[in-house]
């Protein structure tokens, strides 16, 4: 950190000379803040002071939408446009909420093909998140290497469901469809050949000298921090706490696949750095693979709709279910009450939170530290501001 | 018919039309690079680019031009008018400017000063004074944040990149361009990259000498047209587009165009000084006026080509690291060097 | 650690102040304590060795038609145990002491709550809408609200 005190100089004549801060309005149209996030940011020459993030601007009264429907099924598109690049994961977090609340047992192969897609999702979000962060870098083309292969994962998505963004797939108890027969073929041959990828982009941008440098201990993020603020996922992890919901609060079948949680170690500078961030979501994408490749190896057989209710109408009450997102853990809570239309739904957008630790560790940084900071984050604005 | 003889022969006229001859190149090259870049990048990126508009998309920068000219042209309410219609204009002057004594081929050379090389060191500046004019002139905190970076940028780095050209100079004896290639003839082995046309013993002390100041100048020149990893001043994901955020239409086009005039510039300094400007590798094979255009134009090509490819591969360098090796790594090599050479040349 | 035990040792804290408890056959425990000791409460239960909530999950505003209630979702990291806190206060006078000196992450939630229910959270140090424009009037996800038929000129229902 380099403290640059405001400085004041008399001249001959009397006049008064002085440096000041610069007040910059960084959004909502900016090509870094992903979206339309708002920062004012005070900059005294290149060195931040203060961050004040404006949100909002892509408020679409979700909450209050959700009270307005005619049954708990319908919320489900919403909850798709709430974080738009990963939209399988939302449907799994607000389903495994929903069937917490009404106590529905749903039939292993639709816990195996929830897996499937929210670990596809993963790699898919994840995927978006290290490539725009290049961009935010200035290396413009492993985001189009990550594109390409974003690309198969929607293919894969397409021919399940027929959507490429917005899915509405998996449903209260069940899934809309069951998944075709080519899909586990395909899944398969994506598996084999997204390793290459993985390892070509690992020496295009993650290990890459420059990158290293503008990445390492900058916005480091203490362990303590990161808890206080209620982050999670790889924000969570990067800073080195061992924590995944995946593992430590199970929601699906996770414990019977063999994976591991990533953590930041500060190989390249301080613990919960920019860098440390970055790579858990790198490695990250190997252990989703590591989980696709042994569910779609044991995926057992059954009907995805057994569970499905006819009518939903639970008892009054109240559950908040969470799963673990790619922006860390995404919850819905439900309040219920005697009818078909929930009473109120509360979305805990992983990204709304882990926004609102910019302030605290980007004071002292550099402009170019800001963006890669925001980039770190991983914020996606459709969530933050639902 | 005399009479038009006549007037051509009129000293002004002939200069005139002998300015006119690397504004035509700057335009035409332009096009081509411009076309070049996108090609580049795109097989880079797993793309194909243009491929609509001709063959594999040729005629694309020309309907970019096109489209440019068509532009409405926007100044903002608030900019100072004057300096802002001005900026794009000085900075094409200064790199236009350095053109005149670049020597395209053996029968061709704008203006053969015997001050050449360092005319266009001072010719070229003035893109600075451009930049600063265009960043202020907007109005713009984003567009003012550029202007200051790149003036810093380009400050810091003409001073390893003139050290480079300095030692260079020492070795020559001349400043002239011309004079520079010239003694570089004869074929590949006497490209002052490898130690120029000297006797052996000193060929073989210059050789690791010329190498380094070769990437010195390399990395200042870089730096000095703002191309990626040193690219800060227009570094789209911090400043959103730099000095050039709030122009638009033929303006725009201008910085465009100058930026471009200014990549091709700095690669043929490279050329000229380490790589013997329009000599063939071949000593006399392939060589004549017509020859050593095409030779100038294939190696001033191909350091565009290097820059192009960095661009796409690498990400870019915070402001502080910039400095960093602006003055802590490349300037005090360059003056080593620069020593070195001086008692190299009188040993 | 389980729901019961936690409310055992919350109840010895606070004796009076914990109001109703449900720990078994809901989703999730939750224990429902006075407004005014929300904040203390929650200093205990996050420095206390045997709880440690150290993790805010939620921090959701509900209105319950007549009362407004919020609801905290905790979670500690050294234990892996969780439990739900709720609070009630009037619709008319919603004053609720603020949990941000506890959870720094409870800032933006409390200012969410502000924004959509208009709680006023007592000693917050930056409570300011944060979804809607700073000149909107009222708080929408309350049962009464009625949409304004317009906003600065612009007709809001479609």
């Amino acid at each position: 950190m380099i403290e640059t005190p405001i400085q004041a100089i008399k001249t001959s004549t009397g006049r008064i000379l002085r440096t000041e801060e610069m007040v910059v309005n960084m959004g909502p149209q900016h090509p870094s803040t992903h979206g339309v996030l708002r920062l004012e940011v005070v900059l005294d020459g290149e060195i931040v002071v203060d961050v004040i993030p404006h949100l909002g601007y892509l408020h679409r009264c979700f909450e209050k939408h959700c009270e307005h429907m005619t049954s708990y099924q319908q919320v489900i598109p919403y909850v798709d446009r709430m974080d738009y690049v990963a939209a399988m994961t939302n449907e799994h977090a607000f389903v495994v909420a929903a069937e917490k609340l009404l106590k529905i047992e749903v039939p292993e192969r639709v816990h195996y093909i929830r897996i499937i897609m929210a670990e596809l999702q993963r790699i898919a979000s994840h995927l978006i998140a290290i490539g725009t962060f290049g961009i935010d870098m200035g290396a413009f083309t492993p985001f189009l290497y990550y594109f390409r292969d974003r690309e198969k994962i929607l293919e894969l998505f397409e021919m399940t469901c027929g959507a490429r963004l917005l899915y509405n797939y998996i449903w209260i108890g069940g899934l809309s469809h069951d998944i075709p027969p080519q899909f586990v073929e395909k899944t398969k041959e994506f598996c084999t050949d997204f390793k290459k990828t993985l390892k070509e982009v690992n020496d295009l941008l993650n290990y890459n000298e420059i990158f290293i440098k503008r990445t390492a201990n900058v916005g480091i993020l203490p362990k303590d921090l990161a808890i206080n603020y209620a982050c999670s996922g790889p924000m969570l992890r990067g800073s080195g706490v061992d924590f995944d919901l995946r593992r430590d609060d199970p929601y699906t079948l996770y414990n019977k696949f063999e994976w591991d949680v990533i953590v930041g170690k500060g190989e390249m500078g301080t613990v919960g750095d920019v860098w440390d961030r970055n790579i858990v979501r790198q490695r990250e994408m190997w252990e989703s693979l590591r989980i696709i490749e042994q569910a779609i190896a044991t995926l057992p057989e059954g009907d995805v709709q057994k569970a499905v209710p006819k009518r939903i109408r639970p008892v009054p009450g109240d559950a908040y279910g969470r799963v673990e997102g790619p922006r860390g853990e995404l919850g819905f809570y439900i309040v219920a009450e005697d009818s078909v239309t929930p009473y109120r739904i509360k979305a805990r957008a992983p990204a709304f939170v882990n926004l609102s630790v910019i302030n605290a560790i980007s004071k002292g940084a550099m402009l170019a530290d800001l963006v890669a900071i925001i980039g770190s984050i991983d914020i996606v604005l459709g969530e933050v501001d639902r | 018919m005399e009479n038009i003889l006549a007037f051509l022969n009129e000293p002004a006229v002939t200069m005139v039309l002998l300015a006119l001859i690397p504004l035509v190149f700057i335009l035409v090259y332009a096009l081509v690079t411009i076309y070049f870049e996108m090609k580049v990048a795109a097989h880079i990126q797993n793309r194909l680019a243009y491929m609509e508009t001709g063959w594999h998309g040729v005629i694309q920068p020309i309907a970019d031009m096109l489209k440019l000219l068509q532009k409405e042209d926007i100044i903002p309410t608030s900019a100072d008018k004057f300096l802002f219609i001005l900026a794009p204009y000085l900075v094409f002057i200064g790199t236009y400017a350095s053109f005149a004594v670049m020597p395209f081929s053996s029968g061709f050379i704008g203006s053969n000063i015997d001050l050449g090389i360092f005319y266009l060191v001072a010719a070229s500046s003035l893109v600075v004074v451009g930049l600063l004019m265009a960043g202020w002139a907007s109005n713009n905190k984003w567009s003012l944040f550029g202007a200051l970076r790149s003036a810093a940028q380009i400050v810091s780095y003409e001073i390893p990149g003139v050290l480079a050209i300095l030692g260079v100079v020492m070795v020559f004896g001349t400043m002239n361009m011309q004079t520079m290639t010239q003694m570089q003839d004869g074929g590949i082995q006497n490209w002052l990259i490898i130690g120029g046309n000297f006797p052996l013993g000193q060929k073989l002390a210059l050789f690791p000498f010329m190498f380094i100041l070769f990437i010195i100048y390399l990395l200042s020149s870089m730096a000095e047209v703002n191309r990626t990893p040193f690219d800060l001043p227009e570094a789209e994901s911090e400043l959103v587009q730099g000095y050039n955020t709030e122009y638009s239409g033929m303006k725009f086009a201008i910085f465009y165009l100058a930026e471009y005039a200014n990549l091709f510039l700095v690669s043929a300094i490279v050329v000229v000084m380490f790589f013997g400007g329009w000599t063939s590798p071949f000593g006399s094979f392939m060589s004549g006026t017509v020859w050593s255009a095409f030779w100038f134009v294939l190696k001033g090509m191909s350091f565009v080509f290097l820059n192009i490819w960095l661009r796409w591969t690498l990400p870019r360098l915070r402001v502080d690291q910039l400095m960093y090796v602006s003055w802590k790594v490349l300037t005090p090599f360059a003056l080593f060097c620069v020593i070195a050479i001086g008692f190299i040349m009188v040993i | 650690m389980t729901a019961q035990e936690i409310h055992d040792i919350l109840k010895s804290q606070f004796g009076d102040a914990i109001l109703e408890a449900k720990l078994e056959n809901v989703p999730d425990p939750f224990i429902k304590i006075q407004t005014e000791k929300i904040k203390e409460a929650a200093e205990f239960t996050k420095s206390d060795e045997r709880l440690q909530f150290d993790y805010l999950m939620c921090l959701s505003g509900v209105d319950y038609k007549g009362k407004l209630g919020i609801t905290y979702h905790l979670y500690s990291m050294t234990h892996r145990h969780k439990i739900v806190l709720k609070i009630e206060v009037p619709t008319e006078t919603p004053n609720v002491p603020s949990v941000e000196s506890v959870w720094k992450t409870a800032n933006w939630h409390e200012r969410e709550a502000f924004d959509l229910f208009g709680f006023n959270f007592i000693d917050h140090p930056d409570q300011r809408r944060i979804l809607l424009p700073d000149d909107w009037e009222g708080h929408p996800l309350r049962k009464d609200y009625q949409t304004p038929e317009f906003y600065n000129g612009m007709k809001v229902p479609y």
